[in-house]
This record gives C-alpha cells, structure tokens and sequence, in this order.
C-alpha cells in the first residue's frame, strides 16, 4: 500500500505517536573591545581588510600566549546567573585539541569539566528548559573556499580568531519546535537585556545547533542516538529544522530501525537538512587544563557581588508591568528587549502625565494596534499623538456605521475569519474603520457598533 | 694583551664604562673567536652582522652593549630564529620575546642565535636539523642540552655571556658539561613569552655565564612579571648580584642522590661530598638526605619515577604546543618535523587520547605532585639541596642513539625539580685531566630562592678553583 | 600488564597527530612507544591515592582588563609575512574537503 506521507491527517496521527526530543547547544559571541585571550580588537564583522586584528596569541604565533580577558569572563558568569545556574567556586581553562586550518594554535581553549556555571533553569510556559552548563572559550578564524588561478583553495582569515564565545548547552528538555522556539526567543532575549553582545544570527555571533532525537510518546528514556544541525542562522528555521528531523527520524522508526547518529546541515532554500562530512578525528579532542592559564578561583561573595550586579531581567519587567496593570500580552510585547522597555515606559510616563485618566490597558489598546516600531519609535511623538486621538469629536451613529459598512465589505476574508473563530480579527477591522473614520467619533461607540455589525 | 673575549659580563661592563676597552676592540675579539672556532663547534646558527654599531650606542646602558648569544628558541626580531628545527626555517619573527626584549633594553646585543636540539627535545643537542654543537673541551663529546649551543659559545669565549631555557636539565646539564654556569630560575621567575613552548609547565629561560656574579646580573635583567605570561610572578626582583656575597653561615644543606646506584662511588659522588664539606666549613649545617622509594618525611623520593612522569607530562604538552605548526602562516608543513620530534608528538597525543589520559596523563599528574609535596617538605627544613646536574661527564657522540628514553635517563636528576618548578645552578665542580672534561655541582632552593641559591654557589666559586673564569680574575 | 603497541596504533596516532610516517617507520615507533610506556607504567607503584593536582604556580584569577592593546597587534604585511601562500590579504590553503557551496 502506498501511503502519502505527507498528508496533514497521516502527519497528525504520527506526531501524536512520537515525539522529539531536543537538546540545544548555543554559541553567543561576546561584544568586548578585546579578544579572549589577547589584546586584539574585537570587531570582526566590521574590519575593513582581512587579518589585521591578529597578534602573536590569536595567530598561533611561537611564544604567544594566553591572558583572559576579566569581562568575559565576567559577562559569562552573569549570564550563568541570569539563566538560574549555579557558579562552581573552581573553575579553569581546558585545551581542545584538533587540526583545522582556521584553528591558528592547533587547539582552542576552552573548557572541559569545570565550567563556569552549571544547573540552570529556563521558565517557559510551554515547559522548563534546564541549562546543563555555560562555558566560554574562543572562536575560530574565518574560511573563505573560492577558486584562485584555478585551484580550490580555502582563504583563512583570522580577524575572528580569539573573539570571545559562550556556549550554553541545554538538557535535552524541548519536546516540541515551539518550545525550542519559545526558549531561544527567551534566552535572546536574557543576551539582549544583559547586553553582552549583538546575539546576530545572520551575522553568526549568535549559533545555533539544535540535537534532536525522537521516541515514542510516554517514553522517558532518552534515545540512543541523536542528530546534530548546524548553520541554522534564525529561530524560525530551528522550529522548521526540528519539524523536518522529527519527520525524518520517525520514517525510520516506524520501519523498526535506529536514524544514522550524524551531523547534519541546514539548506534554508530548500528546506531540507544534509548529512556533513564530519571532521576527521573530530571524537578525540585530548583536553587537558591549559598551563599556560592558572585557574580561576571564586570567593561566594563575588558571585554574589555580580549577581547584585544583574540588570532587570525580561521576567522581571513582564512581571512589573503586570504590577502596573498592563494586561499579560501588553507586558510580555513591551519587556520584549531592553529598547522596549524604555520605550513602553518612557511612552506610558509621559501620556500619563498629560491625561490621568488613561490606564496601562486603554495606552496598550491603543499602542500594539498601531504599525509602530517600537524599538525605534519617538516616545514624545507618541505620547503626543495618543492624546490627540483621545479627543473626541462627537459624530453622528450612521457615520459611525457606514464606515462600518464600508470596512466590512472591503474584507470579505476577515470577516469570515471571524465568524470561523478568529477573535483578533476585530481588532483589525477596529483598527481600518478608525483610520476610515480619520480618529473622529468615540472609540467604545465605534467597538460597540463593529460588535454588533459583526455578530449580526 | 689578554683577549678580551674571555672577560666575564661584570668586567666587560666595567672595562666599557671606563674606556679602558671599545666596543670595536671588544666584538674584535669576539667575533675572531666566532670566526676561529664556530665552522668547529657549530654552536651559532645565525649571526647578527650589525651587532658592533648597534653595542656603540650602549655605553650609557646597565649592561653597556656587550654580545650576548641567545638560544633559537627566542624569537627575535631581524634575527632568524628556528628552534634548531626544519620546520622553522627561514622564520623572521614579527615580534620579540619578553626575554631578549628586557635584555636589549638593558643594553645587551644579541650577537647570535645558538643552537640546541631541535625544539629542545634532547640533553646533547644531538638532535639539531642543523647538525650538532661540539663540547668545547673534548671535540669528540656533547656539550649537553638542549641549551648545548650556549653553553658552548660560553665555553670557547665566543660571547661574553649567553641565555638558554630549561624544561627539565636543558640549562644545567650543558653548563656542567661544558663547565660553565647555568641558573635555571623558578617557574614563572622568567617570562616564557616570544620563546617557542616545549613543556608549558615546565619551561624556565635563565641565564649561562662565566661566573655566578653574572649569573646573578644577567638574572635581575630577565626577570619579573610580563603581562603577555599570565605565570610569571608578581614579586618584585632584587638585585641579585648585590647579595652574593652573604656567605652560607646558619643555612641548613642537605646532600641528595648520592646514594642512588647510578652514583655510588663516582667522582661526581666524591665531588658533591666535598663541597658538602666545604659548605660546613663555613658555616652551615650539612647532612645527607636518603633516598626512598615512597613519599615519606625527611627522604627524598627516588627520581626514577620522575622520568614516567616527565615523559607523559612534557609529551603530552609537546603534542599540543607543537599542533600549531602547520606551514599555513609561516614555516613548513608538518611533515618537516625531524624524528624525535615526531616521536614526542605522538607519544604525547597517546597519553592524552580517549582512554588512555586518566591512565597516563592524570596519573603522572598525580605523581608530580607527590614530588611537590616532597620537597615543600625538605624545604621546611633544608635551605638548600646540593646534588649534581648529571649522573657524569659529557657522553660521546653516538652514546645515546637508538633509546627513545636517551633524554630522560640523563635529565633524571634535574626532573624532580623541574616538576616541582624549583630554582637551581649549577657551577663547575671538577675538571678531568684527561679527558678535559668537566662536571657540575647542583644547588637547588625551594620557589623563589634564586638568591639563596646565588649566594651558595659564588662561595663555592670563590672558595675553590674549578671556574677558569674566576680563577684568571684572582691572578 | 604492559601496553604493547602495533603498527595499527601507530597509524591511528600518527593521524590522531596530524604527523606523516611512512610504512616503513611504524614497526620501530612501535617497539620505541612500547618501552618508553613500559617505563611510565612503573609510576603504579607509587601510592597516589591522597594526592590532588594543583597547577604550578599557585596563582589563580590571572586576568586582563578588557583593552585594545595596539601595540601587540600585526599589520596585516607582518601578519602574513612568513606565510609561504596568500592572497589578497588572506593565507592560503588547499581546501581540505569538497565544499558543498
């Protein structure tokens, strides 16, 4: 019998059978004037020629060697922090031995089994996510493969070698693409709010490489194998990558047999995932502790020095804008990124001032069903522009209506979706019939009128 | 006239500052013993060509512009600088070490690069790609190593004074057997930045001089912390040459190894016991410490062991330290490396490998430490150790092919204290008449005890007649 | 009981090492690592059952400020200087493995 895989129906019935198990490993590059272990500056993405951030330490030069770099180290265990991690009071470097021609030393520093934080939690409402470690090492060089007087040929540059890297590892907690998604978008945004660095992933100083396996459904066992995806550069293709691995993997299941363990890469154009030739040797790395760096020992009250230290974190300003009587789904956008915040407040203060009798609910309404960038926009205009709107001038019901009317019959489509379930399409109309109306009339009438048109 | 070549760094800076000499004269002399004996001894491998213009605008300098030869395993700036290895040739360093650097800024000039076993890897520099370094005193013997070329140049007047490195005998070992003076500092006394890594826990440079006093001079030059080592010492550095003569009344020596079967009843073991005496005439206390086979208070643990331990340790830093030598952004490729080499790399990948590391490296890990713990505890009651740099004389060429542990069995007794990260000299303390040939007493002093160490041994020069150096500034 | 090396663990170091050596050479790398471990493996009769590692120098928290530190840095001419293969500013390499661009 020839069954269509791809149905939706024959997708739904095997998504409830299994389920994926997902782990990820996160590579975050940190914005310090310096690199890791040397004193070149960090700026890759922005040098004008190649290789001329390079010094004796980060070249592999003879006789260079490392110093770390306090910040980064500093940044690391904040993060750590942030993320609930426990911070060992020992810690050190490790060396990690492979050959690779963007690896100018042979080996890259980084650290084996004492990290600098351990056992942290993330809270999502699609399930925690527990942190296994945070460590911090250092990037790579940068290969350029290209045909030069008809040879190919790979073109290292070594700007990027020795920029500082965190890598976090999650347990293998994410069970479905929209918690991993859930929980990138929240670890994002910890980055942004801790400010340590641009966390770009088209621009790659922020990598992610998701381990997906899959079981059965009330299985608790993790599965004896696991598939490693890398060059994902956004969070949607994460979701679409452990989508298609889950697909993947189960097609291999339900034949009774165990997916390939492997690495496997992420082609954007076509959707796909494809095995990667993994490097050679690649299993044995020979890490020992670096001699060249004397480890690194914390005092309790250090630690806890940085953790008074810790800006505000997005839970925390969800939470107070909450305390402040925005609804859950104002707060949540507006603790979005630290930009945000500022914003929402700033905006919020100032309207305030102006006209005492607008609330966090009436200023969110108006606010988030506007097309207004919120990272970028002007919180004076803004402020400004809402109170304008808020004075009302008095229109006739029938004007009211027939704007009604008229916005109605331009979108046949969403005023089906609406009577099909889909309560936020109001919103939309609401949002057209007010710009019909060119901010004149009361804005209750107008919703009440739309309700009723509506609902007819 | 006496050569000037043969003056030791405190009268050549002396003689300089007093215009009783000109640099002219000086390198005159120096570059005609290069010129004389080098094609012989092979103990330079580059040469500086401007080192006379350079050393005449020095005078005003503490170290007044005297030549200075320079081990290739430190990178200067202008100078070719090879680590005695295939692999590094050609190689003009864009940088300079930390070392040389604070040597020129004194006002030495590096009049050239000498030669060592490639990488270090050998205590005869035997295993140069650039042929060995003959013993200044006996043609058909090693100097030592890895520091032999030196040790050599020292020996032959064809400096005034030399630098060197040690990782476990490297500066000791060609001293004694070239009889000279060689200090291997602490660990971390002396900056390892800008010299090519071979144990990284291990590596010492230090000083090879004519006498003690220059050791002491060239010491307060070299030493202190370096900002680009992150395991060099924050302690300030004394002027060692100014404290030498304190003498050794009411220190506690202990006498070590001499009971090991590898020197029992030896010239060395005579000769160690004699200066024992010597010590005790004046003043200090001195007794023997006995060797045991475990760690046990008041012995001191049999450097037999020490041998596994440096094996695994060194190769498996060797195995690292050597991976960025890959002929992409300078040098050759990989495989330009000469056999030892080869040999030490992969020794060093095994005992580092899935499986095998806890079972070598971690163990051997261990064991050095019960060397540590060892001598912290002598070192609570002993000011000093005196033992002998090498179980005897120089070995001839040849001697210690074929056994891939060559190194090691004549390192043996240097490598308990080079694990430990201990300070050590070693000044002559016999010559042969026969074969000309000479051996070295060891002093060695618990972490950061250079003076102490410099103290001992400037009495011992001065009180016996084994330094030709010294002996000629007494007539 | 003693390891004993055959010329397969030699090629597998070797490769783990990233070191050429011919056929010819790996007998006697063998028998050379064979004895050289046989003697590591004297280091089991000690006791090191109380002992913990320490790192040399007893230094810990060796830190530097996060500073640009021009003076350290190569131009891109110094940099490439003794580099047997460049082009355009970068070093050249053959490429190892097919790329898949």
């Amino acid at each position: 019998m020839n069954r269509k895989r791809t149905s939706i129906r024959g997708r739904r019935r095997r998504m409830s059978e299994w389920e994926p198990v997902v782990g990820m490993e996160i590579h975050v590059e940190l914005k310090t004037k310096s690199k890791m272990f040397c004193g070149c500056k960090n700026d890759p993405f922005h040098a004008p020629k190649p290789n001329i951030y390079t010094c004796p330490v980060c070249l592999g030069m003879p006789g260079g060697l490392p110093v770390p770099n306090k910040k980064a180290v500093e940044w690391t265990i904040m993060l750590g922090l942030a993320l609930g991690c426990e911070i060992p009071l020992h810690s050190k470097f490790d060396r990690k031995n492979y050959f690779y021609p963007d690896l100018a030393k042979g080996y890259q520093i980084s650290q084996y089994d004492e990290p600098f934080c351990v056992n942290g939690r993330v809270h999502l409402p699609s399930g925690d996510v527990r942190i296994h470690r945070v460590h911090l090492e250092e990037d790579t060089g940068k290969l350029l493969h290209k045909t030069v007087n008809g040879k190919k040929v790979s073109l290292i540059d070594f700007n990027r070698c020795g920029v500082p890297l965190m890598e976090i590892v999650t347990e293998a907690d994410i069970h479905s693409a929209e918690q991993a998604r859930e929980f990138l978008k929240k670890l994002y945004q910890i980055i942004r709010y801790l400010d340590v660095s641009d966390a770009d992933m088209e621009k790659g100083t922020m990598r992610l490489e998701p381990n997906i396996s899959v079981r059965p459904v009330g299985d608790t066992h993790l599965p004896a194998y696991k598939v490693e995806v890398k060059n994902i550069n956004s969070f949607a293709f994460v979701k679409k990558a452990i989508e298609y691995e889950t697909e993947r993997h189960i097609t291999f299941l339900e034949k009774g047999e165990k997916p390939p363990q492997e690495t496997r890469g992420w082609n954007e154009d076509k959707g796909v995932s494809f095995p990667q030739r993994s490097k050679e040797n690649a299993e044995d790395y020979r890490y020992f502790p670096d001699p060249d760096i004397p480890p690194i020992v914390w005092e309790q009250g250090y630690i806890d020095g940085l953790k008074k230290q810790l800006p505000k974190l997005p839970d925390d300003k969800f939470q107070e804008f909450v305390t402040m009587g925005f609804p859950t789904s104002y707060a949540s956008l507006s603790s979005v990124s630290p930009s945000s915040v500022v914003f929402v407040e700033t905006a919020y203060n100032l309207t305030v001032k102006k006209d005492p009798t607008i609330n966090p609910k009436t200023f969110g309404d108006w606010l988030f069903n506007r097309p207004i960038d919120i990272e970028t926009a002007n919180p004076n205009k803004i402020a400004e522009e809402l109170i304008q709107s808020r004075k009302v001038v008095s229109i006739p019901d029938e004007e009211i209506q027939k704007a009604i009317s008229d916005v109605l019959a331009a979108n046949p489509k969403a005023v089906a979706d609406f009577k099909a379930g889909k309560e936020q399409v109001k919103m939309f109309l609401f949002g057209n019939v007010l710009k019909t109306l060119k901010g004149k009339g009361d804005k209750k009438k107008v919703m009440e009128i739309l309700q009723k048109s509506l609902t007819v | 006239m006496k050569k000037l070549n043969t003056l030791t760094l405190a009268s050549a800076v002396k003689k300089l500052k007093s215009k009783e000499i000109s640099h002219k004269e000086l390198y005159a002399d120096v570059s005609e013993a290069i010129a004389g004996k080098n094609k012989e001894l092979n103990a330079y491998l580059a040469l500086n060509t401007e080192a006379v213009s350079q050393a005449e605008k020095l005078l005003d300098t503490p170290l007044a512009g005297v030549p200075v030869a320079v081990k290739d395993n430190f990178l200067t700036v202008g100078l070719e600088t090879t680590a005695s290895s295939n692999v590094l040739r050609g190689f003009n360093p864009p940088y300079e070490s930390t070392v040389t650097s604070r040597l020129k800024k004194a006002g030495g000039v590096v009049v050239g690069k000498t030669n060592m076993d490639a990488w270090a890897h050998g205590s005869s520099t035997e295993t140069s790609d650039f042929g060995p370094t003959k013993n200044p005193n006996n043609l058909a013997h090693v100097p030592g190593g890895s520091s032999g070329g030196s040790a050599a140049a020292v020996a032959a007047n064809m400096c005034i004074t030399a630098l060197g490195s040690e990782t476990a005998g490297s500066i000791r070992i060609p001293s004694a057997w070239c009889g000279t003076v060689g200090l291997k500092p602490t660990y971390g006394r002396v900056p390892r930045t800008g010299v090519v890594a071979m144990g990284s826990s291990l590596d010492s440079p230090g000083p090879m001089t004519k006498t003690v006093e220059d050791a002491a001079i060239l010491l307060s030059v070299i030493a202190g912390k370096d900002p680009y080592d992150a395991t060099t010492g924050e302690l300030p550095v004394p002027d060692y040459a100014s404290n030498l003569k304190k003498g050794v009344k009411g220190l506690k020596i202990g006498i070590c190894y001499m009971d090991h079967p590898q020197l029992k009843g030896t010239q060395t073991e005579k000769s160690v016991e004699e200066a024992g005496k010597l010590f005790e005439k004046n003043g200090a206390t001195v007794e023997k410490v006995a060797l045991s086979d475990q760690l046990e208070d008041n012995t001191i643990l049999n450097p037999d062991y020490a041998v596994g331990v440096y094996t695994v340790v060194q190769r498996s830093e060797v195995s690292s330290n050597l991976a960025r030598y890959d002929g992409i952004r300078y040098g050759h490729n990989r495989s330009t490396f000469g056999a030892e080499a080869k040999r030490r790399i992969m020794l060093g990948t095994f005992t580092l490998s899935k499986g095998y590391a806890d079972k070598y490296y971690v163990l051997a890990e261990k064991v050095r430490n019960l060397y540590i713990k060892n001598f912290a505890q002598l070192f609570s009651k002993y000011d000093l150790l005196i033992s002998t740099a090498t179980p005897g004389p120089a070995l001839k060429f040849g001697e210690s092919e074929g056994n891939p542990l060559f190194g090691e069995l004549t390192d043996l007794l240097n490598e308990p204290s080079s694990l430990s990260g201990l300070t050590g000299i070693s000044v002559p303390c016999y010559w042969d008449k026969k074969t000309g040939l000479p051996l070295g007493l060891s002093i060695m002093a618990n972490h950061w005890q250079e003076e102490t160490v410099l103290r001992a041994a400037y009495l011992y020069e001065q009180e016996t007649d084994f330094n030709p150096w010294t002996k000629e500034a007494h007539e | 009981m003693a390891t004993k090396f055959t010329t397969d663990d030699v090629t597998h170091i070797a490769s783990l090492a990233n070191i050429p050596v011919t056929d010819g050479e790996k007998k006697s790398l063998a028998d050379g690592f064979t004895k050289t471990i046989g003697v590591v493996e004297e280091l089991n009769k000690l006791d090191v059952s109380v002992v913990t590692a320490v790192h040399m120098t007893g230094l810990s928290n060796v830190l530097r400020e996060d500073e640009v530190d021009k003076k350290r840095m190569f131009t891109q001419e110094q940099a490439l200087a003794n580099a047997p293969n460049t082009h355009n500013g970068y070093f050249v390499v053959d490429q190892l493995i097919e790329q898949d661009d």
